[in-house]
């Protein structure tokens, strides 16, 4: 019987098929679910790690020591996790080792759109790439015959598409894999120049032999078509677009590994057919592959090198005609992303907005702290950017900045890379003043557990760091702790801070308001005699709060009972619906 | 049988997570080929949301694009207008009247469209609108609406009524259960 799965959630059900025991990763859209999927299992171990350097490098020891492992994340956290790929490549594995990498072409929930397959090919590293749940469950499972075959660990590729769409798939039992017992081998595993020198070539010659596998290998299958003026090759869910517009009228190479590409294959399906088409999302990949090869493709030619195609992109492209929708004539407005009503950055941005603040941004739902109304933050770039830039920026400009510039970065982004940006200001002395926004989750990817919380990816009680004695223990001696609801203490906070003449750290502390254990106040009223529609609480853009007829009123469904607006109101017209109780 | 597309629109935050879930839930109970499409990260923070949901005997795109939906259920009528070009020639919205301000509306920048029914009419689509907060509530839970829409969808559809109850039952918790069948027959009776 065909269950319908989330590509992610299939995936994580091809790790527990396969018989992976360790699994440790950091959260990232649209990579999570594989994780969450897969502590549903009791026979895997599966942590929630600060980064994605030290999920890989877990991974890493986890099938040194004998057992199939994986780690997980986003394209973004492979930069982050570089640094053990590279090498891990060459030592090779002991038990399978699979890395899913989640791509997000269109920036549904990213800081950019980079193409993870240039890790495949740099790294060395064999990289399949899924189409559907069915393939991710399948390709997941296979990934980690390919890692103990040809003793590498190996990528499995997502995009936002196939981790984010329900397909069916076929489950199996779960297999006990082969036995690897850890032995000692310093020529293989410890990577000082006089072993590395002698790994690469492994490398070289086990890539050779990938292309071989790649060659019969029925990952990369070529599905016939009647009319051979075109012949398409194509991976992930670019396929599916091409078979939604294109059906089984061309012949199709469907390339499920990605890295390393076949040679004679695509030189033989490129024979067969009178024009080569390549169609692929980001980066001409496979056409570079192709004018290697001699070819002459049409791909980026055709194809936009930005954002996502469907298959009506593949359709007008290719010259296929297909409807139009109707036409409203007229514009809609836009509905971006919005802090949630009882937010706590909300009173935190509001406070750096008033005392008109420099701030440095990081990743995170905060980072919403960018928007009208609010308009606080003026730069993010990556996780821990923040803690590391107010340095170089104060560097920079001195006094002139030191005392009007902050960062901002919540408590997962400060453990994931913020803390050494955050020596770096006690080491080298810039007077920096770094907020801590600590909601007591990692929020934006939806409640994860991380090292300041005390829970673990099963909720069960872990270790817990605590944010204070960390930063004392640094260095600095200004540490302080204030709760985002009361705007008058966090005024005076960012005030004092930003005036002290050495470094400091604001903790600004309340635990996320879509929390389950978070219990809610009643919804306030506007006391519409008392409103003079001066909207002064319309400067926290909270999406509760609205103008209607001149007057302030809030919309019951969505109020938390937060109080962050009845402390700007100058007339007192915000009432608890409590009191009338 | 040609592939049919479902679009479900609406605020993050909604519960278009579940509609979708009941929709695939039910489709291959029925033998159909699935695929749902889910949007998860930054957007679901109360920003414009969308679901597809395509079935058929051979689904090949998770995803629908302008001019392929047979089926627009919309959580708020802004977003029924805002997604109106994805539906296909005589598609037919289905639409809760709820209305939500978009935080440029709330700021002044923007101003919510008027009469949006009557436009989407004058486009040339098929409107059933119908106030689902209110029957949600008559329901005993605001948080009903995906439900009341799924009842009202469900109108559209040569299924067996036992159809959607065992989908229900498979897909909502035991206790919210009565709750939501009630929410579904004042969906579906509207």
């Amino acid at each position: 019987m065909k269950k319908l799965m989330l590509g992610n959630a299939a995936a994580a059900r091809g790790l527990y098929e396969a018989g992976c025991a360790v699994v440790s990763s950091y959260p990232g859209t649209p990579s999570t679910e594989i994780t969450e999927e897969a502590a549903k299992y009791d026979e895997i171990y599966c942590e929630w790690a600060p980064n994605e350097k030290v999920a890989m490098e877990v991974a890493f020891g986890a099938s040194l020591a004998g057992k199939r492992s994986f780690c997980g994340m986003k394209h973004v956290g492979l930069n982050v996790a570089a640094d053990p790929l590279f090498t891990i490549s060459y030592t090779g594995v002991n038990a399978g080792m699979v890395i899913a990498v989640a791509d997000d072409a269109g920036m549904h929930s990213s800081q950019n759109e980079q193409d993870s397959r240039h890790y495949a090919k740099s790294a060395k590293v064999p990289m399949l790439e899924p189409s559907d749940s069915g393939e991710a469950l399948a390709f997941a499972k296979q990934a980690y015959d390919i890692s103990e075959a040809f003793d590498t660990p190996v990528f499995l590729k997502m995009c936002t598409r196939v981790a984010h769409s329900q397909s069916p798939v076929d489950t199996a039992e779960r297999m006990t894999p082969p036995e690897k017992k850890y032995e000692k081998n310093i020529a293989k595993y410890v990577m000082m120049p006089g072993n590395a020198i002698r790994r690469h070539p492994v490398v070289e010659e086990r890539t050779r032999k990938l292309i071989e596998f790649a060659e019969t290998s029925a990952l990369n299958r070529v599905e016939p078509g009647a009319d051979r003026s075109r012949g398409i090759i194509t991976s992930s869910t670019s396929y599916q677009y091409v078979k939604e517009a294109c059906g089984d009228k061309y012949p199709v190479l469907k390339l499920g590994m990605i890295w390393p590409l076949p040679e004679k294959k695509i030189l033989d399906f490129a024979a067969s057919v009178d024009q080569l088409i390549v169609v692929e999302e980001l980066d001409p990949f496979i056409e570079e592959h192709c004018r290697n090869l001699g070819l002459n493709p049409v791909g980026k030619a055709l194809f936009s090198l930005m954002g996502e195609l469907s298959q009506t992109v593949v359709a007008d492209k290719l010259g296929i005609a297909h409807e139009a929708g109707p036409q409203l004539g007229e514009t809609v407005p836009a509905r971006p992303p919005v802090m949630c009503a009882g937010c706590p950055h909300r009173g935190l941005f509001y406070t750096l907005n008033r005392n008109k603040c420099t701030v440095l941004g990081d990743i995170g739902c905060y980072t919403l702290g960018a928007v009208a109304p609010l308009s606080a933050i003026e730069m993010t770039a990556c996780m821990g950017a923040s803690v590391s830039a107010i340095h170089g920026f104060n560097k920079a400009l001195g006094k002139e900045s030191e005392h009007k510039t902050v960062a901002v970065i919540g408590d997962s982004t400060f453990m994931h890379s913020g803390m050494t940006g955050l020596a770096n200001i006690a080491y080298n002395q810039s007077n920096s003043t770094v907020i801590i926004l600590d909601n007591s989750i990692t929020g934006m990817t939806g409640h994860q557990q991380n090292p300041t919380t005390g829970y673990n990816i099963k909720g069960d009680p872990a270790g817990k760091i605590d944010l204070e004695s960390l930063c004392r223990a640094m260095g600095f001696a200004r540490v302080r702790v204030v709760d985002p609801y009361d705007l008058k203490t966090c005024d005076q906070a960012v005030k004092e801070e930003l005036a002290a003449d050495e470094p400091s750290v604001i903790i600004s502390r309340r635990p996320c308001a879509l929390l389950k254990y978070v219990k809610h106040q009643p919804p306030l009223l506007v006391d519409k005699d008392k409103c003079i529609g001066c909207k002064s609480c319309m400067r926290i853009g909270c999406p509760a709060i609205s103008i209607k007829e001149g007057k302030a009123r809030v919309d019951e469904t969505l109020c938390v009972g937060c109080g962050v607006c009845s402390q700007l109101c100058p007339k007192d017209a915000f009432e608890s619906t409590a009191k009338e109780a | 049988m040609e592939t049919k597309n479902i679009m479900i629109v609406g605020v993050g935050g909604q519960g278009s997570l579940l509609a979708s879930k009941l929709l695939g839930h039910l489709l291959m109970e029925q033998g159909y080929d699935v695929k749902v499409s889910e949007v998860h990260g930054m957007s679901q923070r109360g920003g414009s949301v969308v679901t597809y949901v395509r079935y058929g005997d051979r689904v090949a795109s998770p995803v629908i694009d302008k001019g392929e939906a047979d089926f627009i259920v919309s959580f708020e009528l802004l977003e029924a207008a805002r997604w109106i070009s994805f539906l296909r020639p005589g598609g037919q919205i289905v639409t809760s009247t709820q209305q939500i301000d978009p935080m440029p509306v709330v700021t002044g920048a923007a101003q919510y469209p008027e009469n949006l029914v009557e436009k989407m009419k004058a486009a040339g689509a098929k409107v059933d609108a119908l106030d689902c907060l209110a029957l949600a509530k008559e329901a005993g839970s605001s948080k009903a609406v995906n439900i009341v829409l799924m009842g009202r969808l469900s109108h559209y559809f040569d299924l067996p009524q036992e159809a959607w109850q065992k989908a229900m039952e498979a897909i909502v918790p035991a206790r919210f259960l009565e709750l939501n069948r009630k929410a579904f027959e004042l969906g579906k009776n509207a």
